[in-house]
């Protein structure tokens, strides 16, 4: 295992730790500080994986973020990565990747095909081939283009590792740690400002670590390692790598993404895998640099072809050679800085130059180091099929136009340089409004928007002494904006080789007879006429031409193709590229896991949850629990093999012959206290309230001021000026807000204060036909009986020591208390009244059955009350007053809620008195009516009748109020049902309400 | 995620308030007569503007207090927040 395209003595690798890891299988070799895709070249391996349309071998093109090509499926501890990206990936002992988007396997991939029947596969070739016909979608095309297309694959286990959220503040955040992140960090930081420093690599420094430059007295690499050695010992700097800030959001929120332990074989103990950064900064430093530019000629998406930087990075960085027969392609002078740098290390590169004769210190010295320069010299396609094996070349004409004769080069690597495009994405991002730098041939940040500022090269400043002088005075002065300070530092001296101007050519033609593909955007697979094809089809905005040809989409975002596909249209339509414009940036900038934006907020943690004190007491004995909003309540108590029905059926049952006990800690309580309450609860019910007596309840409704019932339930008046409101389960918190509202914002004037204490009791109904016995042995020295306590009546009482407030209420129809003691005292309340209850058969009871007792007695709740129903409705009318004015009473008028054939409940039975009528069945006239069936209501709620023993239902019928004793047809198309029914009143059990009263 | 300054509180995240809805609109009085359009106005009719907003907000997870946001709707630039009572 020799390691054929690694240096001696090169790089910044730690030598002395060898790794093993798996590629496709295969064993290899590197050090610690490579990267997957530095550890493969460095073993000879190009050849990662296949396009996504056409399926052509693919290589490596650059050596950080910015790559298209090298995306692996990552194996890490018994996990699975798709879509990571080779070039970012950190070597570690055991780590296993794999090729994606190759079938079955890279070397001999089917969909390899494609490349030959590329004229089948032309820009919107998803729009057009797989159109017709119709019935071949689900069988043939779907199936092809799930197996054959796409990236990795996702994982479909729960993913054990953990990942945090972090909340962060400061006053700058500066987001890169090459040149002009480092200075103005450094600047903003010595000014006594916050300062937060992202680096998205491991390694701090930017271009500093490959670049041939002098900062004072030390070359680059050592200077920037001396600055952040003293940024990270100051206590107002916080220092990160491995995190990448991706988005740029309103009010200068951004957030990063830090890859805590990805680099590691497994995450460390109490330490997440990843975690996100949401940070609110006074001002943001944009140091995010620059990528390199491709040059578009044929065949240029061979394995071999890469970004002239990236050859330069994997050598100095890494020492790994991309080649040993390197070619180097160039519109302007970057290119010559890699050539220099095989020349040193005893290779012999060969440079193409497309400018006819530049000047320059860069130049001059390679020409010095007698490295073969040709001007005018272009690249017009790579050859050799999973690999670079040589390149027709060709002298160019001064206007670019014409090719002098073919020449065949022998090569193994293609290094390319078409000038820098600035990385603006979060400046874009930020809402500022970029513009088009002609000098550099890209867009540039412009106007800001937020507090954001650009720096360096992704400002379009190429050169060290100017970043470093604008980076230190950009941090100097915004930090003094926040710190008011003004200690300034000095700018160090620059040792730098100055370069001359690019050329702006960048495509080459292709000479007579030639078709060879141009790729512009290689992780796509959109070449040169695809984009040519798309406006002769007619798309002229950039954004369109972008979906149709799917230019500059997928993971990569185009960071590689934007520009060239903007100067291609722009060429075409002979306009200049800021009138075509760019599209628009996006966050993320990189792809970040649904892990890490989910964080800890996952399976139970993804909502609270709320238990009654009494949850222990049910989970003893064999509750079954039911979810209602973030409260766990019991739905049942399970005996033996019951069912629910048959559970439910028996509860029910002991209710209506005896006694039962239900939790109902869960509903919404507010405490309302203060001198105007009795005039706000007249505003706020439809009902009167100015009279209600102390020691007294009362059943209220509220509106919206829509008219449509917003909830229900009682009030009681537990002294002078203090009431005790509850609301449904469902709607507490908006009842809350509701009030608020109205107190602070309409009538403030009014002296009430509300606030929630639903936490704060606990509390049990008792019902049945026995519950005042049992109410009399849990209060022995009150006076309970029909005149002592009537019905809406209200006492205060000491259970056994424990304060308790008694009201008598019934939501399921029969005789009824409910008793609230302190929340810790719930579970004490809960074991006396089941002790007590003893000798009259109190059983539990859970929300199936009160559901059945309050469905027969015809009570509506959030079935009924369902955001669509005014009071008249839900047979409530005797609850509005005509009297007083309160919320919604307005709306109340409106035509269609006085209609003679108002929809009204109703009552329903089934003919058979057998079959059950499923939820949400539309009634109709005619069962057999042809479609669409004019439906007349729905059915709202189901249950079993336990006291007539036959289904019931309850339903919102069109002119309900004429509609009893009428035969109807419930429908459910989805249980493929259609019953012949009986509408009957809602009130179906005790109508008259004598039991409540008894 | 927009940065509120509650009057009550100050600097807060957005996802501490609960948006509540044009501030402009006031509720006609209780028991006065009004035509039905006016009241319809009242209840359904809001302007979808672009740019200054006065709008309501809800301090729904901090001191629960209803308070006014000038905002530009199309910018998210927050000029000015007050208690409920207050004016421009
Ligand atoms: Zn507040």
């Amino acid at each position: 295992m020799s390691q054929d395209f690694r240096l001696n003595n090169v790089g910044l690798i730690n030598r002395d730790k060898k790794i093993s890891f798996k590629f496709n299988g295969k064993s290899y070799f590197g050090y610690k500080g490579d990267t997957l895709a530095s550890a493969l070249i460095a073993n000879g391996v190009h050849l990662i994986g296949r396009s996504f349309k056409y399926h052509r071998p693919r290589g490596f093109f650059g050596a950080g973020v910015d790559e298209p090509y090298a995306i692996v499926q990552l194996y890490r501890n018994n996990e699975t990565d798709p879509n990571v990206r080779a070039t970012e990936q950190e070597l570690f002992e055991g780590l296993e990747a794999k090729s994606v988007n190759c079938w079955p396997n890279v070397n001999f991939d089917i969909g390899a095909i494609n490349n030959f029947l590329n004229k089948f596969f032309p820009a919107g070739f998803y729009y057009k081939t797989f159109m017709w016909p119709k019935s071949f979608w689900y069988k043939v095309y779907e199936p092809f283009i799930r197996k054959a297309a796409g990236f990795g694959v996702a994982s479909i286990k729960h993913d054990k590792e953990r990942y945090e959220h972090k909340y962060e503040y400061c006053d700058l955040l500066i987001t890169g740690s090459g040149p002009s992140g480092l200075a103005s960090a450094y600047a903003a930081a010595k000014n006594g400002a916050r300062v937060i420093l992202a680096e998205d690599k491991p390694r701090f420094g930017g271009s500093l670590l490959t670049s041939e430059v002098n900062i004072g007295n030390q070359n680059g690499k050592e200077w920037a390692e001396k600055i952040i050695t003293e940024l990270k010992e100051m206590p107002n700097v916080i220092v990160k790598n491995r995190s990448q800030v991706f988005g740029y959001y309103d009010h200068n929120m951004l957030v990063m993404s830090e890859r805590v332990n990805d680099h590691l074989p497994k995450s460390k103990k109490y330490s997440p895998k990843q975690r996100l950064w949401y940070i609110r900064a006074k001002e943001v430093v944009i140091s995010s640099g620059s990528i390199e530019r491709p040059l578009v000629f044929g065949n240029n998406d061979t394995p071999g072809v890469v970004l002239s930087s990236a050859a330069k990075e994997y050598l100095k960085v890494y020492g790994v050679l991309v080649g040993r027969n390197p070619l180097i392609f160039t519109n302007n002078d970057s290119g010559y800085e890699t050539a220099i740098e095989f020349k040193k290390h005893g290779i012999w590169p060969i440079v193409l130059d497309t400018r006819s004769n530049p000047d320059s210190e860069i130049i001059d010295e390679a020409k010095r180091m007698g490295i073969n320069i040709k001007f005018s010299y272009v690249i017009i396609a790579a050859k050799g099929y999973k690999k670079v094996k040589s390149a027709e070349i060709a002298k160019i004409s001064q206007d670019k136009k014409d090719l002098g004769k073919i020449e065949n080069v022998n090569c193994d690597c293609i290094c390319v340089s078409g000038f820098w495009t600035p990385t603006i994405h979060l400046a874009s991002q930020s809402g500022n409004k970029t513009k088009f730098n002609k000098e550099i041939d890209a867009f540039v940040p412009g106007q800001s928007k937020q507090e954001e500022t650009t720096v360096g090269s992704a400002n379009g400043v190429f050169t060290l002494e100017e970043t470093l002088k604008t980076s230190f005075e950009i941090g100097h002065q915004l930090s003094k904006k926040i710190t008011k300070n003004d200690n300034k530092v000095s700018v160090p001296t620059v040792v730098e080789k100055k370069s001359t101007v690019h050329d702006k050519f960048w495509c080459v033609p292709l000479p007579e007879g030639k078709k060879y593909k141009r790729f512009l955007d290689f992780q796509n697979d959109v070449a040169v006429t695809d984009v040519e094809l798309a406006l002769r089809e007619g798309y002229r905005s950039i954004e369109h031409v972008k979906r149709y040809t799917t230019l500059g989409m997928a993971t990569d975002q185009g960071k590689t193709s934007n520009l060239n596909g903007l100067q291609l249209v722009s060429n075409i339509e002979n306009k200049i590229v800021p009138e075509v414009g760019h599209t628009t940036f996006r966050p993320p900038y990189t792809p970040v896991t649904i892990g890490a934006i989910v964080g800890r907020e996952i399976g139970k943690h993804s909502k609270p949850t709320r238990k009654s004190s009494m949850h222990l007491w049910h989970e003893k004995n064999n509750a079954v629990f039911v979810d209602a909003g973030v409260w766990l309540r019991p739905r049942y108590y399970k005996q033996g093999n019951e069912t629910l029905f048959e559970a439910s059926k028996r509860e029910a049952t002991n209710v209506r012959k005896n006694v039962g006990v239900c939790d109902v800690t869960t509903l919404g309580k507010i405490d309302i206290k203060g001198p105007d309450v009795a005039e706000f609860l007249n505003r706020i019910y439809t009902n009167a309230w100015l009279k209600l007596p102390v020691g007294k309840a009362r059943y209220g409704v509220m509106l919206r001021e829509d008219g449509i019932v917003m909830d229900d339930g009682t009030t009681t008046r537990i002294s002078e000026n203090h009431y005790h409101m509850t609301t449904t389960t469902a709607q507490a918190a908006n009842v809350l807000s509701h009030l608020e509202y109205y107190l602070q914002v309409v009538w403030p004037k009014l002296n009430v204060n509300v606030v929630s204490t639903t936490e704060q009791w606990a509390g049990a109904a008792i019902a049945g036909p026995k519950s005042r016995d049992v109410l009399q042995k849990l209060f022995p020295d009150i006076n309970v009986s029909n005149e002592g306590l009537p019905f809406m009546g209200y006492v205060e009482g000491n259970l056994f020591g424990v304060y308790a407030r008694i009201f008598r209420i019934s939501f399921s129809g029969e005789l009824a208390y409910e008793v609230n003691v302190e929340s810790n005292n719930g579970n004490f309340m809960w074991e006396k009244i089941m002790e007590i209850g003893k000798e009259f058969e109190i059983q539990p009871y859970g929300t199936e059955a009160l559901s059945t007792l309050r469905i027969e007695m015809g009570h509506v709740a959030g079935s009924e009350l369902d955001g669509r129903t005014i009071p008249y409705d839900n047979s409530l009318e005797g609850l509005v007053s005509k009297k007083k004015d309160f919320i919604g009473k307005r709306s109340l008028s409106r035509l269609a809620f006085v209609a003679e054939d108002r929809q009204k409940v109703v009552g329903v039975v089934p003919l058979d008195k057998k079959t059950s009528i499923p939820e949400g069945s539309h009634l109709v006239k005619d069962a057999k009516a042809k479609l669409p069936n004019p439906k007349l209501g729905h059915v709202s709620a189901s249950c079993w009748s336990v006291e007539y023993n036959n289904p019931f239902s309850l339903a919102i019928l069109h002119d309900g109020k004429n509609m009893i004793g009428q035969k109807l047809y419930a429908l459910s198309p989805l249980k493929n049902q259609s019953i012949p029914v009986e509408i009957v009143s809602s009130h179906y059990v005790d109508p008259k309400g004598e039991r409540v009263r008894s | 995620m927009l940065h509120i300054k509650c009057p009550y509180c100050g600097m807060r995240s957005q996802n501490e308030f609960a948006y509540g809805g044009d501030a402009s609109v006031t509720r006609p009085e209780l028991n006065k007569e009004i035509l039905d359009s006016e009241w319809d106005s009242f209840v359904y009719l809001r302007k979808s503007l672009k740019g200054k907003h006065l709008e309501l907000w809800h301090h729904i997870s901090g001191c629960r207090q209803w308070f006014k946001v000038q905002r530009d709707t199309s910018t998210h630039e927050i000029f000015k927040t007050l208690k409920p009572g207050e004016s421009i």
